[in-house]
This record gives C-alpha cells, structure tokens and sequence, in this order.
C-alpha cells in the first residue's frame, strides 16, 4: 500500500458504541502522534477531522450496525476502503446492545420512549462482518490500543498481522499471575477468551468476563458445567456467557442451552441482574 | 570434612545476610495473591511462616497454622521456571541502516548472580531435564545458560506432600539429592545445613552454626519419610513410552475432546515444558525490529500450524500429543520420563483433569 507519493490512509469510523474504542487509540497518546507522522488519518470524528467518504487503505470500525442509515454507510465504507478493521466488541460481535436481539425490543422501547415511532431501528444489533466483508476483526470492550498499533504496524511493513486467539490463561501464566479461579473458586471466563488485554482482570485478582470474545479453541461446555459442578446456577451461567459478546457464536448457542435451562423469571434479561 | 551443620531458627536471617554478603540477589518464596511465588527476599519475616497449602484436582489454597516452619508447604504456583526459561524475552534486534541493508545484534545483558532458596526436589529435577534440554548439543541457548549459570541453588527436603505429589513415583523426591549447593531439613527448632559444593560450603563457613546432633539427623529422615508416605497417587508401572503410543485410537481420548479446556495451563506451570514461540514486534516508523520469544503451548492450534494445516486440530489430539509426549516419547528424547511428579498440572488445570488417572485408564491392557 506505500506508494512513493503519498502516505497510507487511514480513517476511524464510528458506529452504534460507546467510543471506548476511539478513546483507547486516543490514549496512546505520543505514539499516536508518531503514526500520524506515518499515516494520514483522513477522518476521526473523536480526534477532529472528518472526511466520512474518504477513499483510504486502512479503515477502522467502532460499533455496531442498529439503523438503516447505518448499513448504507457501512457498504459505502467497504467500497472506499482495502482493509476494513472492526475494533472492539461492537463492531465484532454486536456489542452488549445486541442483547435487544434475544428479546422483543419494541417493548423495551415502548417502556422508555414517549414516541419511538422517531427512532429508525433495526430489530437486530448486529457485526459489522455481519454486512459487509471484513479483513481483519480486533475484540475487546475496548480494543488493546496496542494490539490496534501492532495490525497497524504489520500492514504498513506489507505483511500479514498476528492476532494472538488463544486463551487469556496463556497470558495469566507468561505474566506469573495467580490463578483466580483455582486459588479462589472464581467463575473466570479466561480459558474461553481469546487473549489480548494483557490479562488485566485476573492481574486484578478478579476473574475475567470475556470481553475480548471467545478464543480460538474455546470448550464453552465444558466450561459451563465446571461452573454449574461448583454451584452457579444455570441463570447465572447463562448471564457469563450472554453478555458482552453476547452475538459470538460460541457464547450465542452454549449461553441460549443455559437460558433454557433457567428457572423462568419475566423481570429479568440475561446479562442484566436486577 | 563433616558438611552438616546446624543453624537454629533464630538465626535463620542470617543465611540472607549471608548470601547478600557474597553478592548474591536472593529470592524467596512467599505469599503473594493467595498461593506461594518466588519473589525478591531480603528479611525472613518474608517467607510463609506457618502457611501450609492445601491441593486437590483444581484448587489451591492456603492455610495458618500454629508452626514457625517457612517450608511447611509443598508446591508454589510455578517452579523455578519463570526465573530460567523466562515467559518473555527479546533475543535480538534489527535496524534499517541509513544506507540500505540491516543489521542484527543480540540482546544479552549482563544478569546478576542471583541465590535461590526453598528449590524443591522435583524443581531440581526438572531443572536437570532444561539443562539439557537447552544447554547441552551444538547450539546452547544462551539467554538460558546466563540465567542458568548465574544460580547459586538452596534446596529443602519436603517434610509435607500435598495430596496432589507424586514425586516417589516418578523418583524425583521428595528428598533433594542433587543439583545444589546447599539443602535444608526444617526441624521445628532450626535447620540442618548441608553443603554440596564448595561455594556451598563457603556460605556455611561464614556462619554461626552448630553441630548436628543424632536426634536432629533422625527428626530430618522421619520427615522425609512422612511426606513419601503421604503421597497416594501413582504412575502405571514404566516405561510408558510403548504403552502410550500403542493407546493412540483409546476411546478414552475423546472424552478429553469434552473436558478439556484446551487453555494451556497445565503446560505453563509444568516445570519442564519448554515449548515456545517467536514473534517479531515491528517498531512504529518501521525501521527497527525486535525478535521475541513467549512461552507456547501444545494446546494452542497455532502450535501445530504447518503449511497452512493445523495438524492437531480437535482438543482431543492435543491433550493426546501432552500426554504421550510428556509421559512417553520423552523417553527416547531425553532418556527419562518428562514428568517429575509434582503434581502443579492437576492442581493448576481449572477443571481438575488429573494426568495420573488419565494414564490410569489409557495404560490399563485388555479393557473389559
Ligand atoms: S485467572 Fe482466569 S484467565 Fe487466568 S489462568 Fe486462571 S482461569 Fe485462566
Ligand atoms: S481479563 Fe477478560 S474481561 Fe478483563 S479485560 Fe481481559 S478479556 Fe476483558
Ligand atoms: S506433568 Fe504435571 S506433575 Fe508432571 S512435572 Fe509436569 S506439571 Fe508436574
Ligand atoms: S488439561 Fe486442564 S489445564 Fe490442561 S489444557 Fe486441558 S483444561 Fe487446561
């Protein structure tokens, strides 16, 4: 992509999220700088410039499709781009809002707006791969700036960019951190996970609750009756898995068996406790 | 020369002092995060004074007692390993230079001596099998063998098995009988010092000890004995080697396919997995790069990637290549077997899968 005239381009676009993600590019802070000395960086709405139509070699997707408007935009985007790079839960797996999918969310909506006939809503959250192709999709709520910089990095220099997907226990151990849930019997989702954070939570002394989307080889069953053999109930194991990447296969089939297998309960949705 | 010497509790600092004094970093183990890790030790207030660990097939946890012992546990969350064959580490760098072309250079520093105290008789042993795994033949891997030969090795005889041990059945415990240069039986009153080496001897020199006394020499042995007898799983009777290759299509294979997790944690608290990977990290303008290598894992798929085929590609195939390899093609590799029965793969494993009853029912002939 570097041709001898002009510098690799770049955009960073935003869809239905929370900006965590453009935060987390944000926050490098120097190095960003640095990139920016390599790259032009066409349009960033958090940052300043915007040029939402740009025609760039990278573009980067925060956030989730949830309107019409939005996918007309999303193929336009995939047109102008030669990599498109989702970036964080949203826009890989649908985000916690694609918890609206598993229910009826005109009534969720009725319940809070006066006129929700304004809203132009689909009835799905969904992942970007989901509507247009996608070269290459980075998880986390939010994303690893450096693991960002690192794919960036690896496209700039013309070769293929390594995304670690196995298990965040792989990280715990590299990084010497004791085990949460062998020492302390907690529900860790980390050998399901794929790694990425730098094992943050378990370094915390808590139990990771997969926002970096299922790893490569994840056994989610076997995981879920470990819990279930430990005294979670299925309601709660259910809550682990449905959350925020609720839409990631894996999560989506093994989380709906162990909503099945709930004691049914009307007040409450998975993934929000009351 | 007798090399026994003994040192009474109260003068326990002062084999840190000791070692400090001849330029050592001394580390030790302590409690840290609910579990025992090696970490810098400067004062022997540091150590698990009166912790005791309680193991079972996916569960740790430790215990107060009313005992002024430092060693009354039997395993921490990892062995030496960390400290030799090191999680993360850059073995060289390269730069664009200005005009055309790279260079490469290596990324050796010098290490300091460091004083290890509290190494166990199975993290010796394991230690023995990396030696020669990545000191021995053509290529010696440097950055092993300056960590490696920086070592000065206290060792401890176990006097306590956790219910996970299983070092009397691979042979490599629970008495430390080689590769240190100091060992110590913990008596409720103090410690016997034996020296191994000269430098060992050095240390012990340096010290105000005593003489050991018969009874003192007795309570050590009784001790050992205890935790051998306190340990209660086993091995199926060796070599494995055959037994395990010929159980390649065992039935018992696929019901790992649904337990296992495939997460990889009891390769990294095994004291002598050593397999790794290597990565290059790519500075931001391009210009330079760093050729790292990280602790890797059968159990990863990317482990066995070969020409765009991962070649173990259902989780029963990897615990499959773990199990056969650590139990048995270690033999014809390194002349023994890979496991020095620890024990930290089933306490570790955060489903409790158990290697010994695993082998149990693979190795068992002529299944009903
Ligand atoms: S704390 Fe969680 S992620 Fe870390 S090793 Fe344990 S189970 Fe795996
Ligand atoms: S440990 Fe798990 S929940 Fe915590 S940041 Fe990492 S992937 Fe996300
Ligand atoms: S196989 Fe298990 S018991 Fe044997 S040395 Fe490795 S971690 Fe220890
Ligand atoms: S045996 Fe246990 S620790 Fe090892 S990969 Fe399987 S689940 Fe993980």
């Amino acid at each position: 992509m570097n041709n001898a005239l002009s510098k690799p381009r770049v955009a960073v676009h935003k869809f239905s999220s929370c900006d965590g993600c453009q935060l987390a590019f944000l926050n490098l802070g120097e190095r960003l700088l640095v990139l920016a000395e390599t790259v032009d960086i066409l349009h960033f709405a958090e940052a300043g410039p915007i040029d939402e139509d740009a025609m760039v070699d990278i573009a980067f997707i925060e956030g989730s499709v949830s309107t019409s408007r939005d996918a007309e935009r999303l193929k336009r985007i995939r047109e102008n781009s030669r990599y498109v790079i989702t970036i964080g839960a949203c826009a890989t797996s649908g985000g916690i809002q694609a918890l609206r999918n598993m229910h009826d969310s005109g009534e969720w909506l009725a319940g809070i707006y006066a006129q929700p006939g304004y809203l132009d809503l689909l009835p799905e959250s969904s992942p970007i791969a989901r509507i247009i192709k996608v070269d290459l999709e980075l998880w986390g709520c939010p994303v690893n700036g450096e693991q960002v910089l690192a794919v960036t990095r690896a496209l700039l220099v013309g070769h293929m960019p390594h995304v670690d997907q196995n298990a965040v226990c792989m990280e715990c151990k590299r990084q010497n951190v004791v085990c949460v849930m062998v020492t302390q019997g907690k529900p860790c989702m980390g050998p399901v996970t794929q790694t990425g954070c730098g094992a943050i939570c378990p370094k915390m002394q808590r139990d990771c609750y997969a926002c970096f989307g299922p790893a490569i080889q994840a056994n989610v069953s076997a995981l879920g009756a470990h819990f279930a053999a430990s005294g979670m109930s299925a309601r709660e194991i259910a809550q682990r898995l449905l959350f925020i990447n609720n839409q990631a296969e894996p999560f989506l089939n093994s989380g709906m068996q162990w909503q099945s297998q709930a004691a049914p309960d009307s007040t409450t949705s998975p993934g929000i406790k009351r | 020369m007798n090399r026994q010497r003994f040192l009474p509790r109260e003068r326990f600092q002062s084999l840190i002092d000791q070692l400090k004094a001849a330029g050592y970093d001394v580390v030790g183990p302590q409690v840290r995060d609910h579990a025992i890790v090696f970490d810098a030790l400067t004062k022997v207030e540091q150590l698990p004074i009166g912790i005791t660990d309680e193991q079972a097939p996916g569960r740790y946890r430790l215990e107060k007692s009313e005992s002024r012992r430092c060693f009354d546990w039997a395993t921490g969350a990892q062995a030496i390993k960390p400290m030799t064959f090191v999680a993360r580490e850059t073995l060289w760098q390269s730069e664009r230079l200005p005009g055309g072309g790279i260079s490469f250079h290596d990324t050796l520093t010098e290490t300091r001596p460091v004083a290890i105290i509290g190494v166990r008789a199975c993290d010796l042993a394991a230690l023995s099998i990396h030696d020669h795994h990545f000191m021995r033949g053509a290529h010696p891997d440097p950055q092993y063998s300056q960590r490696r030969q920086s070592l000065f090795l206290i060792a401890v005889h176990c006097m306590r098995s956790a219910a996970t041990c299983f070092c009397t059945a691979t042979g490599d415990g629970p008495q430390a009988r080689s590769g240190y240069d100091l060992v110590l039986s913990e008596l409720d009153t103090g410690f016997i010092l034996e020296a191994h080496t000269g430098r060992g001897l050095d240390i012990v020199l340096q010290m105000e000890t005593e003489a050991v006394t018969a009874e003192q020499t007795e309570q050590a042995d009784a001790g050992i004995l205890r935790a051998a007898r306190q340990q209660h799983r086993t091995l199926p009777a060796g070599p494995l080697q055959e037994k395990l290759v010929s159980a390649v299509e065992h039935p018992h294979w696929q019901t790992l396919n649904d337990r296992c997790l495939s997460c990889g944690n009891c390769t990294a608290v095994c004291p002598t997995c050593f397999c790794q990977t290597h990565v290059d990290e790519i500075s931001l303008d391009g210009q330079q790069a760093s050729h790292v290598r990280q602790w890797e894992s059968c159990f990863n798929p990317d482990h066995s990637h070969i020409h765009g085929i991962v070649i173990r590609s259902e989780r029963s195939h990897r615990y499959r290549q773990w199990l056969t390899h650590k139990f048995g093609t270690w033999e014809e590799q390194f002349g023994r077997s890979g496991c020095v029965g620890c024990g930290r793969c089933i306490t570790w494993c955060p489903v409790g899968i158990d290697v010994t009853g695993e082998l149990a029912v693979l190795c068992k002939r002529n299944e009903p």
